[in-house]
């Protein structure tokens, strides 16, 4: 290494921690046993910093950043947990819960849920804001898969998957607001597509419920986590 | 095309233009053409066909005069008679006015008039004079010479010197110096850098952009080739509304106009520098606005706001150093650099130089488009320039900065404008759209018109401000059927708190500003429609 490194030191949570260029703040967390919650974070994919959870405090600054795409600076003293971002936490929670209809006890992913892992872990056991019931329609025009957008919390890391993994770039979205709708090529039925690939990328890397192989009862659809990151540290090995 | 042969073009102008007795200009830009104006100017060009005077009397459409008001205006020259809501049937007695006794019951009294004497004009300054489809017209009136000057006897370090010494500030709302943006573009190294005017603009009740375009296209062109130079860029893209056409069409043929001149293109001035410019049409999305959703729009993708750091001046359009600027940024350049940034600082107050446009709207007599000096209290803005309120209401309330801004109370109304101090009341600049409230407005209501834009122009990529803002939409019509409890009102500044902390843009980060600046001014609104919180009913529970 140069005399001039690029490493720099901070603390997180008064850990002395430090990242090597490009790291991120999350990724320096991780590294040591700070476990920051997300939702829309996937290793192996791009980061978005959509999701909101990740945001942490910086002392000396009011502002709050998402740690998935921030980058530490020399000296940083970062906090993760403090009551202001628990309540923030919990509200951009039950925020999305109050969005669709996720009704866990007749979900196919009960017990594998992210969205319910993270409701747990934040201690959130009730909705202060009104249900918006949406009416969502469910695709099942795809022979493996079924696509039910009630328990989908766009997050996005299916239509990140299939681009960046994938490279087909079967979905995307449509709309804007609470409208939005994850899509399948110009808004075809998923078993009209002519860019999937019947991969299933999508369904494992798909927090909820929303992305499901099809044939699967209540709290069967255990996904694959770990698929994601062997395949991108596999593929970066070929490519050395 | 060398500063000679733009002279050439400036006195073949005076020359036609000294050969007519009389000039007449009509207000021709959207609201105008709304009230007819196009068929104004044909009756007027009939009427002098059929009395053959074609070679006496010139008719010209010209931008926007500012006093909408009374629009369609008819400007007389030499006499400098205003009049004041034309309409075709008077083309005739118009011309037959001309030389004799004026029509005094449509005249403007522009001398006395505090809607035009206590204005300032920069931006404008063209604005209501030229024909805006005329690029000869423009050079007429000093057009393009800044240009030329500053590519052929300024390097790019003295632009920028003088941007800097100006003091401007963003117009887009935000307020961030122009010059620090410049300098910062300028220094990045790269082989190509994008030049980007921001014209997408979105504010409910604002029209400065759309007028500017309209009335002045070229001044835009200029500003925006002069930004080129000064920090190194080749390309340039103009990103504008499609719902504003006529902005549109005349955007488009100047840009043809100035390429023909060789004022825009290939070698400008045989000198090494080029630039081109390119017009792509935003498809409705308000957030298009905040630059980085505008550059993942330029780009073709789906018009979403992405995380900054980088900022555009590192990374922006194709990932290469984009300068975004507002329309009426890059309006005030030519005359900054013609004029001097000294000269233009003197006006304003210590932190905000210069004049600013804006589109007064609302219950106000004068409605219309103003430029006035930075540091003009609200009062004046409201009272003089804007006459005041009309039908013998009340003021209540002007918001400024649209659904990111807030309201500003009658108790303020003596504030200066300038970025510093409406921020510290809770609202903002802005792009420069100002609404009046008279007394018979509710101020939840207003609060909950602009949630339902700020709800339907969400993206979508944020739970916080895609969520938070239906929610707070919702909130907002339990106070209007008087059917929220003191708990709604916990949960609707609680919400207002995490939608603003933690969205990811400025459109969600902005969005509670209605609701928080109301709720900080007309609080007992809120409470009045609070339902008592009634002890069980007895009569139920048995």
């Amino acid at each position: 290494m140069s005399p001039t490194s690029n490493i720099k030191t901070f603390t997180i949570d008064g850990k002395p921690v430090s990242a090597t260029e490009g790291e991120t703040i999350l990724e320096v967390a991780r590294q040591n046993g700070i476990n920051i919650p997300t939702m829309c974070n996937k290793t192996g994919l791009t980061p978005t910093g959509q999701c909101r959870l990740c945001m942490v405090e910086i002392s000396g600054s009011n502002r709050l950043i998402p740690s998935c795409v921030s980058k530490p600076e020399e000296g940083m003293e970062i906090t993760t947990e403090s009551d202001r971002l628990l309540k923030y936490r919990q509200m951009i929670l039950e925020l999305l819960f109050s969005e669709r209809n996720h009704i866990c006890a007749v979900c196919v992913t009960n017990g594998h849920c992210e969205l319910q892992t993270m409701a747990q872990r934040l201690k959130v056991d009730h909705i202060r804001y009104q249900y918006l019931n949406p009416k969502f329609n469910v695709d099942g025009s795809h022979p493996k898969f079924e696509v039910d957008h009630n328990r989908c919390i766009l997050c996005g890391r299916c239509v990140r998957v299939c681009d960046e993994i994938e490279g087909a770039h079967t979905r995307d979205l449509r709309n804007r607001g609470v409208k939005t709708l994850v899509i399948t090529d110009f808004d075809t039925p998923w078993g009209d597509s002519k860019s999937c690939t019947n991969c299933g990328k999508c369904v494992h890397v798909c927090p909820t419920g929303a992305l499901a192989e099809k044939g699967k009862s209540v709290a069967e659809m255990a996904k694959r986590k770990h698929f994601l990151p062997y395949l991108v540290m596999r593929r970066k090995g070929a490519s050395k | 095309m060398t500063n000679e042969e733009l002279l050439e073009i400036v006195n073949k102008e005076a020359e036609d233009n000294a050969k007519f007795r009389y000039r007449l200009g009509v207000c021709n830009v959207t609201g105008c053409i709304a009230s007819r104006s196009n068929e104004l100017v044909a009756g007027l060009q009939a009427e002098v066909k059929s009395r053959g005077l074609e070679n006496e009397i010139q008719i010209k459409k010209v931008g926007c005069m500012g006093l909408c008001a009374a629009g369609p205006i008819i400007s007389v020259e030499p006499e400098g008679i205003f009049y004041r809501e034309m309409t075709p049937e008077e083309a005739g007695a118009v011309i037959d006015s001309l030389g004799k006794e004026p029509l005094h019951e449509k005249i403007i009294d522009t001398a006395n008039e505090p809607f035009f004497a206590r204005q300032e004009k920069n931006a404008l300054e063209n604005s209501g004079v030229i024909d805006p489809e005329r690029i000869e017209d423009y050079i007429a009136s000093g057009g393009y010479s800044t240009l030329i000057h500053a590519i052929t006897e300024m390097t790019s370090t003295d632009v920028i010197q003088e941007v800097l010494t100006s003091g401007l500030r963003g117009r887009g709302g935000a307020g961030y110096p122009t010059g620090l943006k410049w300098g910062t573009v300028a220094k990045v190294d790269s082989d190509l850098k994008y030049v980007v005017c921001n014209a997408d603009e979105g504010d409910p009740g604002a029209f400065m952009d759309r007028s500017a375009l309209e009335s002045d296209p070229h001044r835009v062109l200029e500003g925006m080739a002069i930004a080129a130079f000064a920090v190194g860029a080749s390309q340039g893209y103009l990103y504008i509304r499609a719902e504003y056409p006529t902005a549109i069409k005349r955007m488009k043929a100047a840009i043809k106009q100035a390429e023909k001149f060789g004022l825009l293109g290939q070698d400008i001035c045989n000198t090494p520098f080029s630039f081109k410019v390119d017009v792509r049409l935003g498809a409705g999305a308000f957030v298009c606005g905040e630059e980085t959703a505008l550059i993942n729009s330029i780009e073709g993708n789906r018009g979403m706001p992405s995380l900054r750091p980088p900022y555009p001046a590192e990374s922006g359009l194709f990932e290469k150093p984009t300068l975004v600027n507002n329309v009426e940024t890059f309006a005030n350049i030519a005359g900054i650099i013609k004029k001097g940034g000294k000269s233009f600082a003197k006006t304003g107050t210590a932190k905000s130089k210069g004049t600013k446009v804006f589109a007064l709207t609302g219950k106000i007599k004068n409605t219309g488009l103003i430029e006035v000096p930075m540091g003009i209290t609200l009062r004046e803005i409201v009272y003089d320039i804007g006459g005041g309120i009309p039908n013998g209401r009340k003021f209540k309330a002007i918001q400024t900065g649209g659904p990111s801004g807030g309201c500003i109370p009658a108790e303020h109304l003596d504030t200066p404008v300038d970025y510093e101090s409406l921020k510290a009341l809770g609202s903002m600049m802005g792009s420069g759209g100002m609404i009046v409230i008279d007394d018979t407005s509710n101020m939840i209501d207003m609060a909950h018109y602009f949630m339902e834009f700020s709800m339907q122009e969400s993206c979508g990529k944020c739970a916080p401000c895609r969520v938070g803002t239906v929610q707070l939409y919702n909130l907002l019509g339990k106070f209007q059927q008087g059917e929220a409890t003191e708990e709604d009102l916990v949960t609707l500044e609680e919400l207002c708190d995490v939608v603003r902390n933690t969205s990811l843009c400025g459109l969600g980060q902005a969005a509670p500003n209605p609701i928080i600046s109301t709720m900080r001014y007309f609080r007992s609104e809120y409470m009045e429609k609070i339902k008592p919180s009634a002890p069980l009913a007895k009569e139920e529970s048995r």
